[in-house]
């Protein structure tokens, strides 16, 4: 597992209850760096959520790495997209296909939020981060 | 007298319990709880009595097409009009398909379909589609800055303009607003313009009397009135519906086929292809029986209370928009906290066992109007309390102190 995502999921793994878990997805939300706005465009809109989330997935070709920007307009989506550029921003190709996102969150007691029918495009950003890895292998 | 202690008891899902709390069910705009009579005569019907209607001379079938048939005139006898003029569908969504579709051959270039500006997508999206193949033009009623339509305002344009359709909601899905429909459809009357009503979010509560509204059609979906899913339906003023095109062809519509040329059945038979959502029909004759156990006077009062009761509580929290008519509503709260997106404030009322339904809800020129992505909507029904409203009220709170 990757430092960065060790070092951001830690406050919410020992979060004391729903409503402390809630607080520090948030949290992490808001330290996200801000995206401009001419990058919030609809082609980088990430299709079938409620709320709106701009995922730019980028490769960088010297470093041989996943290059991942996002932001949404709800905190707790941002704060869960948060979570997921921290476990794959970074990462080989290789290393990005090694990572269950599904399992990450069931240990952070977050599962429910990667179901289809929560509207919040979680589980359409993680496919899209894969499918990236899985070409660019 | 009403005695919600029983009602409730009646409702079993409302005994669960999410995420480990109580369940507060605050989103019956988007389907009623059901009564424990309706998921017992789902069961008695495959249990005991499953058959096809309208075939078969075997004593099943004949019990069945009588049930089915009977469910009919009963909401007849709800809706105050004839059995003759209900047809049996998927949903209000269906019906508007049904009647859009069945209008076409009736319209002509340059013709008008009126609509109001808060309609759910289902009573905009047809006739739009309507107005494309038909070269009709979809015009939309004035509404006022506050979201609700003033009916005068409505018959004036409605006159001037001359519509070939008018079709309007009888209560607003997003917002709960009702509609004074008299002055519109005797404007509609007054011009020859078919008259639409869109009563999927009314007709449980205001128990509507149809032959006294007096439009020419009226949707409704069984499941936002106690029902099964899937099911719904239509009124059509006879003559009128009976004129249609058909919608759907195949069995159970016809009279005669040859393999050339087929004669249909008379409405409503003729609007109903295939074998019909049967289990669901005979299941709705409980939840209309249910409806009609209930004095309406006193359902109203015991609705009006608790929608006072929260409109009350909720804007005594700062910071809460509320962009519903406060007074003439059905049940239905839109609002959002200051500027927080509507499915934060909806994710975390769940945690808190609270139900509600965030989201543009199908509106989207609502949102447009407003400016706002959607807003976080409770929805109140018979089977709501006070209590409810006070564990909504401290859960948004909590919420509010999360977000801050």
């Amino acid at each position: 597992m990757n430092s960065a995502f060790e070092a951001v999921s830690k406050n919410i793994e020992t979060a004391a209850g729903w409503q402390q878990k809630y607080r520090q997805i948030m949290l992490l939300g808001k330290q996200l760096p801000v995206m401009p706005e001419v990058l919030k465009v609809d082609d980088a809109l990430v299709k079938g959520c409620e709320s709106k989330v701009w995922l730019y997935i980028d490769f960088d070709h010297t470093e041989n790495s996943l290059v991942l920007a996002g932001d949404s307009d709800t905190r707790i989506v941002k704060g869960l997209l948060a979570l997921i550029l921290a476990l794959y921003n970074g990462l080989t190709p290789e290393q990005a296909a090694q990572i269950n996102a599904y399992d990450e969150f069931e240990r952070l007691g977050l599962i429910s939020h990667l179901s289809p029918s929560r509207g919040n495009g979680i589980k359409a950003m993680v496919d899209k981060i894969q499918t990236m890895a899985e070409q660019k292998q | 007298m009403f005695d919600i202690t029983k009602i409730r008891a009646d409702f079993p899902i409302l005994n669960e319990t999410v995420n480990e709390q109580p369940l507060v069910y605050l989103d019956s705009a988007a389907t009623s709880q059901k009564p424990q009579a309706v998921i017992n005569a789902l069961s008695r019907f495959y249990s005991h009595e499953n058959a096809n209607v309208h075939r078969g001379r075997h004593t099943l079938s004949e019990n069945a097409t009588r049930n089915y048939e009977q469910t009919r005139t009963l909401l007849a006898d709800y809706f105050s009009v004839k059995s003759n003029e209900i047809v049996w569908t998927k949903g209000a969504t269906e019906s508007i398909n049904l009647i859009a579709n069945g209008l076409a051959s009736r319209l002509n270039p340059g013709d008008k379909i009126a609509l109001s500006a808060i309609e759910h997508h289902a009573n905009i999206v047809p006739w739009q589609q309507l107005a494309q193949r038909t070269g009709a033009e979809v015009i939309i009623l004035p509404i006022e800055n506050d979201l609700t339509i003033n009916s005068v305002h409505c018959s004036e344009f409605i006159k001037q303009q001359e519509p070939k359709i008018v079709a309007i909601t009888h209560a607003s899905n997003t917002l709960g607003n009702i509609t004074d429909l008299a002055p519109i459809i005797n404007a509609c009357k007054a011009i020859n313009a078919i008259s639409i009503v869109d009563g999927a979010q009314a007709a449980m509560h205001l128990r509507p009397n149809l032959q006294e509204i007096s439009c020419d059609f009226y949707v409704f979906s069984a499941h936002k009135m106690l029902g099964p899913t899937g099911l719904g339906g239509l009124y059509g003023r006879f003559e009128l519906l009976n004129s249609l095109d058909v919608y759907q062809t195949g069995g159970e519509m016809i009279e005669t086929v040859n393999l050339t040329h087929s004669t249909f059945r008379d409405a409503p038979g003729k609007f109903e292809a295939g074998t019909p959502n049967i289990a669901g029909v005979i299941a709705f004759s409980e939840a209309i029986n249910y409806l009609i156990s209930l004095d309406f006077q006193q359902m109203r009062q015991h609705e009006h209370t608790v929608f006072d009761y929260a409109i009350k509580q909720l804007s005594a929290i700062d910071g809460i928009n509320i962009y519903s008519n406060q007074t003439d509503n059905i049940g239905n709260i839109s609002f959002n906290y200051r500027d927080e997106h509507p499915f934060d404030l909806a994710t975390l009322l769940d945690g808190f066992g609270v139900a509600v339904r965030s989201g543009h809800h199908c509106t989207q020129p609502i949102m447009s109007h407003l400016g706002i992505p959607g807003t976080v909507r409770a929805s109140f029904a018979l089977y709501n309390t006070k209590a409810d409203v006070d564990a909504f009220i401290s859960a948004v709170k909590s919420s509010i102190e999360l977000l801050d």
